[in-house]
């Protein structure tokens, strides 16, 4: 809260750096594209419930990707889908995040081993930012990925582009 | 002159917010009114069954919870048993009591999840969170009892993994007198609306002879009219010491088998379970819930195939044991793989808002379909 | 309620040659072997019987025997590859009836190289999509199917079919690497 309140004591005037005014708006109302693939998604819906609610962090699910800010990735990726996958993320317009939640996503998961038909990660086609562990991760697991996201967004300028590009085709 | 029409292909993609999950539907339309729907599956293919080859018996059993994930206590229950009647092993009476106690819970669990997205999917935003907040109890009652909220690796062969909290009997007193008057909101919110009935009522319409011809079953065959329960007419575990109604459709606010009865079916069964679990807390006999797990898994060559009664219909587990530690051939017949064989039926000749209606009373989960 | 001796009894003598034998000595259900190219009449009989009315099919599933021999074939780019050759692969039919309350199990093998059994979607049309999952994983052609194609895999999959044992993954698929 350090933002506001410092300066609202005499003058209603706040001096404050315009990186930092844009990256507050942008880390307040990060909506996402509803986006459930498999039991994860069960997870994420009782997160946007009343019991753990996602709204309170701004974090509203739209249908469209051409209207949101973050993709959650949560349940197995295959084969068949992950050309999809990144369809949907590149019709996502910049500045654009990628949760990756639940083991599944991570690397594969439990099925990691005789698999063939699931893809071992979804960074192996589109670039993610943070990665939430757990099968499935609990509600306050994903809002804590959601709290490092926004943590990423604060210390970001979208004044100076620093964003690394694509992290490269895994071995 | 007549006018020069065309047919057009609509697709219902992979992401949608109203698929349940990852389906695609094709839509062959003629102006709004539908002529053909082609489903596309296999998004979720996660190959349980090449797993299920290379893993020993015991390690199976966190793979079928994945499968249906929003009923896993029932899963694992179909696994145990398929196995526990290939190696004849009698389990103490008090694990069956448990294994009812949980699954029944399962069953309210599973079913107010179906009802909440099925309000949210006609419009009605509210009802999806008042379900959560009575889903929210039941997960507490399962975390305290073994830990895990989702995905539980709690029914074993021949036993459970652990025994009741202590707290568990007193908490779930508790939540059946809280639970039983939000049925009644949920039924003044959402299932007399007029708007809702004027959206589900009279639409998909399934006759009693295509279902049976087809394999449906669950509160799907039951809101047409057949009385028709795994639970009654092939019964598993101690279900025939209970006294319990089965609902069936009566066409209250349209044609019997329609969208409102599918969905009004699912409101009275999770009464009807309310009732099963009283009885079962009050019936509960003393006893050591690991006692008959053996300690290495190996049936005797032979197969089995044995059904359960899931919240969503028959499921059915296939096992081929050739005598060694890990199984030849485990098939799973889920319920939600033959409803979308039926699906294309049910969709002909209405409009394109119906498709969803009707996708949400048929209650499908995805992760069964595609194993 | 009939047992399974009496419809083998009441089968044999109707069809004969096509209905081999009742195995009744594995654990834990008996089940009756048929002739794969005739099973197709056999289903639509014991539907319509007035004493059997089996109008239910529960299960229908593809089942890889592995009574074949490891073969390593050793010359080409296939060099050290091992392959399954001879031995069958088998369908399993699972009957019941609502009405009368019995159940059967059938069996229907066919020969691993040219795999093919008739359908019986006359019969029931739930078995459409069983049987084209049966295809999907094992090769099974079903003769007289009105739309076989992949089911569960992509439709452009060309590395085989999964669940036989020896099924070997490809490396790379559109792009991505497969193996983990």
């Amino acid at each position: 809260m350090g933002l506001l309140d410092q300066e609202f004591t005499e003058s209603n005037i706040v001096i404050a750096k315009t990186e930092d005014l844009f990256n507050w708006a942008r880390l307040s109302s990060l909506w996402q594209v509803g986006f459930g693939l498999a039991c994860c998604a069960i997870e994420m819906m009782a997160t946007s419930a009343s019991h753990y609610d996602f709204d309170r962090f701004g974090v509203i699910p739209r249908p469209s990707p051409r209207q949101s800010d973050v993709i959650i990735i949560s349940g197995t990726v295959t084969l068949k889908m992950a050309i999809r996958v990144k369809r949907l993320y590149e019709q996502m317009p910049d500045p654009k995040y990628v949760i990756s939640m639940g083991s599944c996503a991570n690397c594969g998961g439990p099925y990691w081993e005789h698999g063939y038909h699931v893809l071992k990660g979804v960074d192996r086609v589109i670039p993610v930012d943070v990665y939430v562990p757990g099968c499935p991760p609990r509600p306050e697991a994903l809002l804590e990925g959601l709290l490092k996201l926004q943590e990423k967004i604060r210390n970001e300028s979208i004044v100076k582009p620093n964003k690394s590009g694509f992290v490269g085709k895994s071995a | 002159m007549a006018l020069k029409t065309e047919e057009m292909v609509l697709n219902m993609g992979p992401q949608h917010p109203s698929t349940h999950g990852v389906l695609r539907l094709e839509l062959q339309l003629d102006g709004e009114i539908i002529k053909n729907v082609v489903p596309h599956i296999g998004y979720l293919h996660r190959c349980f069954e090449k797993h299920a080859e290379a893993m020993t018996y015991p390690q199976v059993i966190p793979y079928t919870d994945r499968m249906d994930y929003l009923a896993s206590m029932y899963n694992e229950f179909g696994y145990a048993l398929a196995m526990e009647r290939l190696m004849k092993i009698e389990v103490p009476e008090r694990v069956e009591y448990i294994r009812v106690i949980m699954g029944e819970l399962q069953r309210i669990a599973s079913h107010l999840v179906a009802l909440g997205t099925y309000g949210a999917d006609i419009g009605a935003f509210t009802p999806f969170l008042f379900c959560f907040r009575d889903r929210e109890r039941i997960l507490h009652l399962f975390e305290i009892t073994c830990g895990a909220r989702l995905l539980y690796n709690y029914i074993w062969i021949g036993g459970l993994s652990h025994d009741l909290h202590p707290d568990f009997i007193r908490l779930t007193k508790e939540f059946i007198k809280d639970f039983r008057p939000n049925v009644k909101e949920l039924n003044d919110l959402l299932s007399y609306n007029r708007i809702f009935i004027e959206r589900t009522a009279n639409v998909g319409v399934l006759p009693i002879e295509t279902a049976i011809n087809y394999g449906v079953s669950g509160p799907n065959i039951r809101a047409s009219g057949m009385k028709w329960d795994l639970r009654k007419d092939d019964p598993y575990s101690v279900y025939h010491k209970f006294d319990y109604e089965i609902p069936i459709g009566t066409g209250e606010k349209g044609k019997t088998g329609d969208c409102w009865d599918r969905y009004f079916v699912r409101v009275k069964e999770m009464e009807e379970s309310l009732k099963i679990i009283e009885q079962a807390i009050e019936q509960i006999p003393e006893g050591d819930v690991t006692s008959a797990i053996p300690k290495r898994v190996k049936p005797p060559e032979g197969q089995i195939y044995t059904r359960v009664e899931n919240p969503r219909g028959e499921l059915g587990y296939f096992i081929i044991s050739d005598g060694s530690l890990n199984p030849a051939r485990v098939k799973v017949r889920a319920p939600s793989f033959v409803t979308m064989q039926v699906f294309p039926e049910l969709c002909k000749g209405f409009m394109v808002a119906d498709v969803v209606a009707i996708l949400g009373s048929v209650d499908i989960v995805l992760g069964e379909i595609d194993r | 309620m009939k047992t399974a001796e009496e419809i083998f009894n009441q089968l044999k003598e109707k069809f004969g040659n096509a209905i081999i034998e009742l195995k009744t000595d594995k654990p834990v259900e008996p089940f009756i072997i048929v002739n794969p190219l005739e099973v197709d009449k056999i289903c639509l009989f014991l539907r319509n019987d007035k004493d059997l009315q089996f109008d239910s099919l529960m299960n229908l599933s593809g089942v890889d025997d592995a009574n074949g021999e490891k073969v390593k074939s050793s010359e080409g780019e296939e060099k050290g590859l091992e392959t399954i050759k001879g031995g069958t692969l088998s369908v399993y039919y699972h009957l019941d009836s609502t009405k009368l309350k019995h159940k059967l199990t059938l069996k229907a093998s066919t020969n691993r190289e040219k795999p093919e059994v008739v359908t019986v979607t006359e019969a029931w049309k739930g078995a459409d999509w069983h049987e084209r999952e049966a295809y999907d994983m094992y090769g099974i052609i079903f003769l007289n199917h009105p739309d076989l194609r992949r089911i569960l895999m992509p439709y452009d999959w060309e590395f085989g079919y999964p669940l036989r044992k020896d099924y070997k993954n490809p490396e790379f698929y559109q792009g991505m690497k497969v193996p983990y």
